[in-house]
């Protein structure tokens, strides 16, 4: 298997996948819930509501996640980077424990920990497996079992 | 697991067909994603020598990258289909964390890596922290 520790930057993309995705999801959240109820009557309130701060902010956050998430499997294996995402439902719940004060019950607490334990247990090995040729796609073996 | 106390007003069948159906999708779209990256090579290495622009063209001239936003589209509206028929409290932890585990095996089959017992354990602990997380 591969080798490949990560570096600094490398550190900072993930961090980002983890951060970005559940911060956007929170201020979509909160950004909705500010408007009037959406109707398919009226489809213009759903375009003009992607205007308001908190959805804006949401939007964007939500391309840097992606595109950080698109860097992260550029160097890193699916099977590395796909564990860090984890890591968004637990900054999701201590944001809500610690910033809107709401109670985290015993079983979430043990879902934290595990979590943490396991993309620390997986950031601790290789971040990709080391193929012979790394830009020849074999990849495009993938194919089309799975997409039929 | 969850499943046989799901979903008052669907049957067993037609609930796990939906969660499967947001898991599948969603697998073949991460997969098909990850391929297309793989392919790409590393982004920053191309920013670095390409510039921005040069970063974007490569991602967005990768048919594969298409395929596989196209299911993960797809695996969007598959989510809300399933919404709509069972409660959030059963669909969000079930497919995020099945997710987690039909990525590995698809990782290891499809695009050929090492998924040893590190990232199996670690894909299992993460998978059991979703769902105690959101259930």
């Amino acid at each position: 298997m591969a080798h490949a520790r990560l570096l600094p930057r490398q550190y900072l993309v993930l961090g980002l996948v983890s951060l970005c995705a559940p911060l956007g999801d929170s201020c979509l959240s909160r950004g909705m819930t500010h408007l009037p109820p959406i109707t398919l009557a009226h489809p213009a309130t759903l375009v003009s509501a992607v205007f308001t701060p908190w959805i804006a902010v949401g939007i964007a956050l939500l391309i840097g996640f992606f595109a950080s998430y698109l860097t992260a499997l550029s160097w890193a294996d699916l099977t590395f980077v796909l564990p860090a995402t984890g890591l968004g439902n637990v900054v999701i719940a201590l944001l809500s424990h610690y910033w809107l004060h709401e109670t985290i019950s015993l079983e979430r607490w043990a879902g934290i920990v595990l979590i943490t334990v396991g993309v620390g247990f997986v950031t601790q090995g290789p971040s990709l497996t080391k193929r012979p040729n790394a830009h020849a796609p074999e990849i495009a073996v993938i194919e089309q079992p799975a997409v039929r | 697991m969850m499943i046989p106390s799901l979903a008052p007003q669907s049957g067993f069948w037609s609930s796990a067909t939906m969660i499967a159906a947001v898991v599948l999708t969603s697998t073949t779209g991460e997969v098909l994603t990850a391929a297309a990256m793989k392919s790409i090579g590393d982004l920053d290495e191309i920013r670095a020598h390409s510039g921005m622009k040069g970063a974007i063209r490569a991602v967005l001239t990768c048919p594969l990258f298409f395929a596989g936003v196209g299911f993960l589209a797809l695996a969007f509206f598959a989510l809300l289909l399933a919404l709509n028929y069972l409660p959030v409290s059963l669909v969000a932890p079930a497919s995020a964390s099945l997710t987690l585990v039909t990525n590995a095996i698809a990782g290891k089959l499809f695009l050929h890596e090492n998924v040893d017992r590190r990232r199996w354990t670690s894909a299992v602990l993460v998978c059991i922290g979703v769902y105690l997380l959101a259930h």
